[in-house]
């Protein structure tokens, strides 16, 4: 299931909000789940959205493409452009770079306007093959 | 709590009730003079890819985001609000299954606007880590956070 969340981003609170296209778009409420200081969102919270983000664009291009692979993370860099509000957050990740054992992404995070995000990510991803 | 004296051991518990970071269940584990060592315990459903029995990625980052900001009162002696910059995790391999994670994390310098950290994620072994990492807060003019139980 190419929109399947892993048991941490549903416990998170991270629902697919809507298919953008061929990608997906996720939302997380403001709840105490993701809440640091009061009324903002807790940075390893958004990091949690934008990498769910970035992993959810990676599974729906491999579909796609027919390309079944276990995804491990490398690493991921995490930008916090402003503070996250007590609102409903989204993010949308897109593919710099699908190599064949490891995929570069971008994924943004935004409030109220796309085109203002309040934090950015870049993730290399492992893809390894199936056991 | 006085701002002369922050003691991670003490405002842990309080800073961990709530929140992500009460969600995540984490606790205090250490303490240096710079340095603070929380801990995240198992839990089934914080695990990662379909298939797998790993501890997702994100509740690491979250751990040591958190770390990171004990680490920086700590140094600053201070329980000032301070908001994450930028954050990088090397997560150089899985935490073993069923293992509890605990996140040391360094500010090695503090200037009038931001504090460096740097840090690893270990399953037992700091020899051993499960993820680097290395961040940047900004200070947020002047507010400063009282801690209750003086």
């Amino acid at each position: 299931m190419v929109d399947a969340l892993t048991p941490y981003a549903e416990a998170l609170g991270i629902a697919l909000e809507q298919w953008d296209g061929e990608t997906p778009v996720y939302r997380v409420e403001f709840a105490e789940t993701v809440e640091g200081r009061p009324e903002h969102y807790h940075g390893g919270a958004t990091g949690g959205l934008l990498e769910t983000a970035g992993y959810g664009v990676l599974r729906a291009e491999l579909k796609k493409r027919g390309r079944a692979a276990m995804l491990k993370p490398i690493n991921i860099t995490v930008q916090y452009l402003s503070a996250g509000k007590s609102r409903t957050s989204y993010a949308k990740g897109r593919i710099t770079k699908l190599g064949r054992r490891s995929a570069n992404i971008t994924v943004e995070a935004w409030q109220d306007d796309p085109a203002r995000p309040i934090a950015t990510a870049v993730m290399n991803v492992l893809m390894a093959a199936p056991d | 709590m006085t701002e002369q004296n922050f003691d991670p051991k003490a405002a842990t518990p309080f800073l961990c009730s709530r929140g992500h970071p009460g969600w995540l269940g984490l606790t205090y584990s250490d303490h240096g003079p710079d340095w603070v060592e929380l801990e995240l315990p198992w839990r089934e459903d914080l695990i990662g890819d379909d298939g797998m029995r790993v501890l997702a990625s994100g509740p690491i980052l979250s751990l040591m985001d958190m770390a990171s900001g004990l680490a920086i009162w700590r140094k600053m002696d201070a329980f000032q609000a301070i908001a994450t910059l930028d954050l990088r995790v090397d997560y150089v391999r899985p935490a073993r299954e069923g293992a509890h994670v605990f996140g040391r994390s360094q500010c090695y310098r503090v200037t009038r606007s931001a504090a460096f950290v740097r840090g690893l994620a270990h399953d037992g072994d700091t020899e051993d880590p499960v993820a680097h990492i290395q961040a940047v807060f900004m200070k947020i003019g002047g507010e400063t956070r009282e801690l209750p139980d003086g």
